[in-house]
């Protein structure tokens, strides 16, 4: 299976030249501004209204520029940055436990397993304090001292006290700090926010972004909205797996729409698993639900040594008889090895036959998260302090008390690395279309640490795109922009139309959910925690059967004219069909196994075997025609002042 | 939950399901459920119901729902006359068949308030939470702006207490559960995350009076003090925060009446 050939694409990553510490302030110094009183005569257009996107369209409106924010959801405040539990990470050093920026840029790096780019990852670090000032004052309930000052804890791939924490529910209370500068922006009259609206393409006119075209969930009525500039916040594509940490509306749709106009892939082949999620528990489950990793502070995780243990109850099986094989694997990170890590060796011993909790498809997959030792040594009230709210989210899933049976995790998909290709500006391969947040790909590399998805959609969205489009205005005529009467926006409307008129008139015999249970099912099988040559190949193949079944067969219920989540739906899994072959097909390709993505070719003794020689880079995908393999290109990853070495967390 | 034989415990339900067109008056659907495994969520439930009549070729019923995790503040079903079903400090994502009976009838409804039409069936508009947020729910800073953090030092006790206040999730269950249809508990809930912490007390008078002349003008009703609002919170915030908002409100409003300009001081009082 090959990929495809086409064209040239331009993916100069516009890094800029010094010393690491010195480039994004000399970047900065160099980038154009637009004057406060033309500002007004801008349009940005921002979709999403996570963290990157609600940090991002607050700051535009702040500037001065005219805003307008898109979300699928009813309020903003819904995004599911929301359901990020664990922490932020940043900078401070306030633990003085030795932490800096080089020390957060080096374990982000290396918790990247060097396929991140970079200069990114040192200017994420260093605007990591900026934004722990900008939340404090905005009112986020962060964790305190009695002394009154912020509190820290670890996380995992770190060996430093750098996260900042609110309870188990971080990504709430930063949203909502997020969401109220947005808000006062909105009552302001400064960005114009349209919720249950989503985006379902992109609008070029010679060859630049400028707008959008989107259906209004409630009335059904498909309309354009012409900009300056677009930007996209629309987070990951972990529903590509069906079941996953992810919201249920959460989608690849605006980014893939946006590729299919020419917005390169990067690296769709990045995702991650994450290791402490609530077991699957049947058929007719519609997603698994996280627990922290900052249990895994205070929990210990083990299996039975003993396949004949795997039936008892966890308060039969003796000490002895336990094997706590992170810390058995990884002595000095223990428990807090990072994430791709923690999974294999979850699915390793589970794959061995030594998983605990009920069988589903024939596998007991559940490994015990264990609070007894904690509990000992802190007392109950203590560990409720620290992780209440998550042991009661697990007692109303699972109807266990984890004070008093140790809980049981699994492995499940939570983050996706990849995204749309974009320079050191987070512009894209297209002018004027820049991407923030989980929806880019260029700051976690093959694997992301805890607490830093927060971190980057803020930094995004805070500190960074407003300095670059500014740049990016400042070379773009003000009231330029072309009228959404334009033909390119009529010729993109009807587009979009006769696709929501095809769903709707298929009118076959399989739901939507149907096809994306069956899209999910390969996905996770062929394209999880580990994959192969003939495993990834049999998928892509399955995946194009699976696209034509889904066009011939699928049954859209409603009417185009009110709220229709099945037809919502049918357009995701339609995308993500498209989307899951170029992922398998990035897989594919990649021969080597590195962060997220194993490939159970390329290993030493089960760890990841990198091929630094022949892929230090990221492979970025070009839409080549519908029912066409996407083309492969590759921006190399130049390292200036990092050594590249094999990670190692024994 | 699996029992000891390995099969998994089913329920077969009769649902009572609301219907409704945006505009048009709404009406109640019977339709009978088997097999709905007792470790299913609630929302799971209602996919299963919905897959069936795909089946049948009939419309699915539309509600809200995202995370699927408690936290987003989606979802927002009456269940047996209940928000969010008898459960108490859940959302309805986070409800488990294996709080019903095998037989059981179960009504499911849209929130019912003035404030929230129905856009479409268990769907409402939510949005004059927003506009009330809107209107003072946020604490002025530009970004760029910020001082450093440990420069404001917040005693743990006032963090605490905020932060209980901030776990609110904007879902509605209050007014929802409210004779009158009363978001004093929302509001509350904001006004104490923000106005109890150091970086709130510049805007405190102000944000109090517009947040509470916008609730007013978005149609919710007054509180007299039914408390189902408490009762019915997926995240159990209490009572107090309406005591709270009613003292800063006075508070607010006698220092407007003292003012020289008769209008809020301008910040920084």
């Amino acid at each position: 299976m090959k990929e495809a050939s086409a064209p040239p694409m331009n993916l100069d990553s516009k890094i800029p030249a010094g010393p690491l510490a010195d480039k994004w302030n000399n970047h900065k110094a160099k980038l154009r501004l637009v004057n406060p009183a033309n500002r007004r005569k801008y349009h940005v257009i921002v979709v999403g209204s996570g963290l990157a996107g609600s940090a991002a369209a607050a700051s535009f409106a702040e500037m001065g520029y005219e805003v307008s924010c898109f979300c699928y959801q009813d309020s903003p405040r819904r995004a599911h940055s929301i359901a990020a539990q664990g922490g932020i990470n940043a900078a401070k050093n306030y633990q003085n436990d030795g932490d800096s920026v080089r020390r957060l840029f080096q374990d982000t790096i290396k918790g990247g397993d060097y396929r991140a780019r970079e200069a990114n990852v040192y200017r994420l670090a260093q605007v990591s304090t900026n934004i722990i000032d900008q939340c404090v004052a905005q009112g986020v309930p962060f964790a305190r001292e009695y002394g009154g000052l912020l509190a820290n804890r670890s996380f995992g791939g770190a060996q430093v006290s750098r996260t900042f924490y609110a309870r188990g529910q971080t990504g709430q209370q930063l949203l909502i700090g997020a969401y109220s500068a947005l808000s006062r922006q909105i009552g302001l009259g400064a960005v114009k926010m349209y919720t249950r609206h989503e985006m379902l393409d992109l609008v070029l006119v010679e060859g630049k972004a400028k707008g959008i075209v989107t259906r209004d969930l409630v009335t059904g009525a498909i309309e354009s909205w012409s900009s300056d500039v677009v930007v996209v916040c629309t987070g990951g594509y972990g529903n590509v797996f069906y079941l996953s940490t992810n919201a249920q509306g959460c989608n690849v749709t605006a980014t893939f729409r946006a590729h299919r106009r020419g917005a390169g892939f990067a690296n769709p082949c990045y995702t991650q698993i994450h290791p402490t999620c609530i077991p699957v528990h049947g058929e007719d489950q519609s997603k698994l639900t996280l627990m922290s990793e900052s249990l895994r502070n205070d929990g210990r995780v083990w299996v039975p040594k003993n396949k004949a243990d795997c039936t008892k109850p966890a308060s039969e099986i003796p000490e002895d008889a336990r094997d706590y094989f992170l810390e058995r694997k990884y002595p000095s990170y223990g428990n807090l090895a990072p994430r791709d890590i923690a999974s294999r060796a979850a699915k390793e011993v589970c794959d061995e036959g030594r998983g605990v909790g009920q069988v589903v498809d024939g596998k007991r997959l559940g490994v015990y998260l264990d609070f007894s030792a904690a509990i000992n040594r802190l007392g109950e009230s203590e560990v409720r302090a620290r992780y209440g709210n998550l042991f009661d989210m697990y007692q109303n899933i699972t109807g266990e008390n984890a004070y008093k049976q140790p809980m049981r995790i699994f492995p499940a998909v939570h983050y996706t690395m990849g995204g749309l290709w974009v320079d050191y500006n987070l512009q894209s391969n297209i002018p004027g279309l820049f991407v923030g947040g989980e929806a880019n790909f260029s700051d976690h590399g093959a694997n992301r640490l805890g607490a830093s998805a927060l971190m980057q959609g803020l930094a995004d969205g805070y500190f960074v795109l407003p300095y670059t489009v500014t740049d990016y205005l400042a070379g773009e005529k003000s009231g330029s922009r072309p009228s959404n009467d334009a033909p390119e926006f009529k010729a993109v409307v009807k587009d979009v139309n006769d696709r929501v008129a095809k769903l709707l008139s298929i009118n076959g015999t399989k739901s939507p959910r149907y096809y994306h249970k069956a899209l999910g099912k390969i996905t996770w099988e062929q394209c999880g925690m580990a994959r192969d040559k003939a495993g990834l190949e049999g998928a892509i193949r399955d995946l194009q059967a699976l696209r034509k079944d889904f066009w011939e067969n699928v049954k859209v219920v409603g009417s185009g004219d009110a709220l229709a989540p099945e037809l919502e739906r049918a357009g995701r899994v339609a995308d993500f069909l498209d989307f899951g072959i170029m992922m398998c097909l990035d897989a594919l390709t990649r021969e080597e196994s590195c962060g997220g993505h194993f490939r159970t070719e390329f290993q030493d003794a089960g760890e990841a075997k990198r091929d630094d020689a022949h892929y230090a880079h990221a492979a970025v995908w070009q839409w080549t025609g519908e029912g066409q393999l996407p083309a492969r290109h590759v921006e190399p990853l130049v390292y200036e002042e990092t050594q590249l070495s094999t990670r190692s967390y024994k | 939950m699996v029992q000891d034989n390995g099969k998994e415990q089913t329920l077969a339900l009769k649902l009572r399901v609301w219907r409704q067109r945006r505009g048009q008056p709404g009406a109640f659907e019977e339709h009978s459920l088997a097999a709905v495994p007792t470790s299913a969520s609630f929302l799971e439930m209602m996919d299963m119901l919905n897959e069936q009549l795909i089946k049948a070729g009939k419309d699915t019923f539309a509600f809200d729902h995202d995370c699927r995790e408690g936290i987003c503040g989606m979802c927002s079903m009456t269940i047996n006359g209940m928000p969010h079903g008898p459960i108490p400090g859940v959302t309805t994502c986070q409800l488990h068949m294996r709080n019903f009976r095998d037989g059981e009838t179960i009504t499911v409804e849209p929130w019912r308030a003035r404030a929230f039409p129905v856009l479409k069936d268990l769907a409402v508009d939510r949005s004059g939470f927003d506009k009330v947020i809107q209107s003072g729910g946020f604490i002025t800073v530009r970004t760029g702006s910020a001082p450093e953090a440990n420069n404001i030092p917040v005693p743990k006790p006032i963090a605490d207490e905020a932060m209980d206040a901030a776990e609110c999730i904007g879902c509605g269950a209050c007014v929802a559960s409210c004779k009158n249809g009363s978001a004093m508990l929302f509001v509350g809930a904001k006004i104490n995350h923000l106005n109890i912490l150091p970086q709130g007390q510049a805007e405190r008078d102000r944000r109090t009076l517009s947040m509470v002349k916008t609730m007013d003008e978005a149609g919710f009703g007054n509180c007299t003090n039914y408390g189902e609002c408490q009762a019915h919170c997926p995240k159990s915030i209490t009572l107090d925060v309406i005591a709270k908002l009613n003292r800063d409100y006075l508070r607010a409003r006698v220092k407007e009446f003292f003012s020289s300009t008769g209008k809020p001081s301008k910040g920084g009082d």
